[in-house]
């Protein structure tokens, strides 16, 4: 084992060079570009043992990941933002044939205004795929959740692509500590890939993809997705388990960072939420029970482990580094529905959208969210959800809409 | 934690400069987590790139706000209000600039109400040549002023971080690195690990309820054409490509068909002209041209160009 800085794209070849990973269809696109290069060095030094096939386009990179997974073989492959929309038909199609690999998308902000920064609508457009979703805080989750995700893809109870999403810039291009463990360690921990009854050849025709007419065989191959993906929650314990005994660091579904004894918690996704951390240990630091919660699994959701942690609680800040435009932030969502219904007095929820397109999010920002938690709770009302957007920005884009507004007179535009 | 933020042009090895100091901090035991920011374009560009270096586990991520040093690798971007160099810094804060002008020019023109140190530009038209270990040298100036990264920690985290580009390469920046090291000696330790912003009495946020607006307004549209004319991206230049009207032949002219940005027009009489307004230095031109005819002056030692539209 070798403790070195790494970006969370270098993390991320690591991963895929550990996985021992045999195909890799390819296509560019930023921030995620440097992962593919980086494998593409080890293959051509000979390091690697990999076919790399550079694809004309997303849709057709996943298609070809889908195929070659079915063959039997360990796929990864790589994108973002736009990519991952472009290929989102066969996400879909591609997670209908049960086809287990990896997918990394590096998270950025969808068009249009067009931007190279992360939020996670991108992602989150996948939410409905029938892909299982991890999402990674740290360079060190990154090379990490590759490897369990193969774990959790290649299990007989689920049989389902993964994809292992980090966030632009705040990991993709920020090298951090990591520790990369020793080839025969991850062999052993994540053995080559049993197809068990996947065998796709050319020679032996067979159709991944059944037409079915009528709802009813649809309705029964639908519900098998979903019960695999249920299932994927219990393999991903089972697979931390072994993964903290190979490798000495745990992973849960759900990570707690001095939650138990907490009146207040925040709820937040990716890299974002070391920066809640970082808050929690100052509010702490002056006196307040403050903690966090981090679903590292987004699909399966991990509804049960997330109510066990907030029983009890007073209030939950929940920070939405995305936007579904005319109803508000998805993980509110989420977890408002994991949380209605149940017999234990629910904590007050409170939401907030912050961290769109990159936007950054200060240390006060955490500490009046916190704050308005507070209230929020003692008053038993949840407020409006909150846009973390400042005066000072506003101002700025006044700025431009005023010159805008001159340059259209200028041009004799109403 | 220290937070330390280099701000240069792109090209001027500004990422390269905070892996071998990020490196550095990590052989020398801490946590540390570095990272340039740039954006689609960026050669010649202000861009900058942080590092944070503590003893134990970093939660903090993203643009530095409160900098304990600030290294200002090319003073031209002081006055760019784009390149935010000044963003953040206090009386706690130390500015480390490559100056031809001493501290307390810039400590005045600047109003700062902390320390200045100035790494000195070489006068001599030869030593431009050490711009090319710029980065190191501001990697070296920034391990001496934090006090904490011994020379042998700095030299391997060189090796292992410019190791991809040969031996010969090494070498020259080590010698460089080693004179800005020693150099500096007499400000070692200068920069002091700040504190974090304080859950009790911070300043509270001035979020704003963000009321609708007409589409007419509020679509990221462009309403009128041409407005790419508007970024004076001649501000990105380092070197400026000037013509000899002596040598040049009116060929068919290949600078201005090579020019990857269209900054060069032919005027009625035939001649090239260069729009150095949007010219962003890239030297295609004199490596194009058949006649040699031109020339690659560091924008420092010339003269402000008359179309430049007061970009300098």
């Amino acid at each position: 084992m070798t403790r070195m800085l790494l970006t969370g794209n270098g993390a991320a070849a690591w991963g895929a060079r550990l996985a021992g990973i045999e195909y890799l269809p390819a296509f560019p696109i930023t921030p995620q570009t440097e992962i593919i290069e980086t494998i593409a060095k080890w293959i051509d030094f000979g390091e690697l043992d990999c076919r790399m096939t550079t694809l004309d386009s997303e849709h057709s990179m996943i298609t070809a990941a889908g195929g070659a997974a079915v063959t039997g073989v360990r796929v990864f492959t790589a994108t973002s933002s736009q990519g991952l929309l472009y290929a989102m038909e066969m996400l879909y199609t591609t997670a209908g044939w049960r086809a287990p690999f990896v997918l990394v998308n590096v998270s950025r902000g969808l068009a249009s205004p067009i931007t190279l920064e992360p939020d996670h609508n991108d992602i989150l457009a996948a939410r409905d795929s029938g892909f299982l979703q991890l999402h990674c805080a740290t360079c060190q989750e990154v090379l990490d959740g590759i490897l369990l995700a193969y774990r959790m893809a290649e299990d007989g109870r689920v049989r389902l692509p993964v994809i292992v999403n980090l966030d632009g810039f705040y990991l993709s291009f920020t090298r951090e500590p990591v520790e990369v463990p020793a080839a025969a360690a991850v062999a052993r921990f994540l053995p080559p890939f049993d197809a068990q009854n996947l065998g796709f050849r050319a020679g032996a025709p067979l159709s991944e993809a059944v037409a079915v007419l009528g709802g009813s065989p649809y309705s029964y191959f639908r519900y098998q997705h979903h019960l695999a993906a249920l299932n994927a929650e219990a393999v991903f314990e089972e697979s931390a388990v072994a993964f903290a005994r190979c490798f000495g660091r745990s992973y849960q579904a759900v990570e707690a960072y001095r939650c138990d004894d907490a009146e207040l918690v925040f709820v937040m996704l990716g890299s974002f939420a070391t920066k809640a951390k970082a808050a929690v240990d100052c509010l702490r630091e002056a006196g307040q029970a403050v903690g966090l919660l981090r679903p590292l699994l987004l699909r399966p959701f991990p509804a049960a482990a997330l109510r066990r942690a907030l029983a009890g609680k007073q209030g939950v800040a929940v920070i939405d580094q995305n936007l579904s435009p005319g109803k508000g932030g998805v993980l509110y969502t989420e977890l408002a529905s994991a949380l209605y219904g149940q017999a234990d007095s629910n904590p007050m929820l409170v939401s907030f959208i912050g961290g769109l397109g990159g936007r950054d999010i200060s240390a006060e920002e955490f500490y009046e969210m916190a704050a308005v938690t507070r209230r929020a709770a003692a008053e038993g009302q949840a407020p409006e959800p909150r846009l973390l957007y400042a005066e000072a920005e506003l101002c700025e884009i006044k700025k431009w809409q005023a010159i805008a507004q001159v340059q259209r007179a200028k041009e004799g535009q109403p | 934690m220290y937070r330390i933020r280099f701000h240069g042009r792109g090209g001027q090895g500004m990422k390269t400069a905070s892996r071998i100091l990020g490196t550095a901090f990590f052989n020398e035991g801490f946590e540390v987590q570095d990272a340039p920011r740039y954006g689609a374009e960026r050669r010649g560009a202000p861009i900058f790139a942080y590092v944070r270096a503590a003893r134990r586990a970093i939660y903090e991520r993203g643009v530095i706000r409160h900098p304990d040093l600030v290294i200002v690798a090319d003073e031209t971007l002081v006055a760019m209000p784009a390149a935010a160099v000044l963003q953040g810094v206090d009386a706690h804060c130390v500015v480390l600039i490559h100056s031809r002008e001493p501290a307390p020019v810039w400590q005045h023109r600047l109003n700062l109400a902390g320390p200045v140190v100035i790494l000195p530009l070489a006068e001599e038209r030869e030593d431009r040549l050490a711009l090319r270990q710029i980065g190191t040298a501001c990697a070296a100036a920034a391990a001496r002023l934090v006090g904490v990264v011994a020379w042998t920690a700095l030299e391997q985290a060189l090796r292992d971080e410019l190791a991809a580009l040969g031996d010969a390469l090494v070498e020259a920046n080590l010698g460089p690195a080693r004179r800005v090291y020693d150099f500096l000696s007499p400000q070692q330790g200068c920069v002091a690990p700040g504190p974090v912003v304080a859950a009790e009495g911070y300043v509270r946020p001035d979020w704003v309820e963000l009321a609708f607006e007409d589409a007419r307004v509020s679509a990221p549209a462009i309403h009128a054409a041409l407005t790419s004319e508007q970024v004076q991206t001649g501000q990105w230049r380092t070197l400026r490509p000037v013509i000899d009207c002596a040598r040049c032949k009116g060929c068919w002219w290949v600078c201005s068909t090579f020019c990857p940005d269209g900054a060069i027009q032919v005027d009625e009489s035939g001649r090239p002209r260069i729009d150095y307004a949007h010219c962003k230095g890239c030297m295609v031109c004199a490596a194009q041209c058949p006649h040699h005819a031109i020339e690659a002056i560091p924008e420092q030692d010339a003269p402000p160009a008359e179309d430049e539209r007061g970009a300098k």
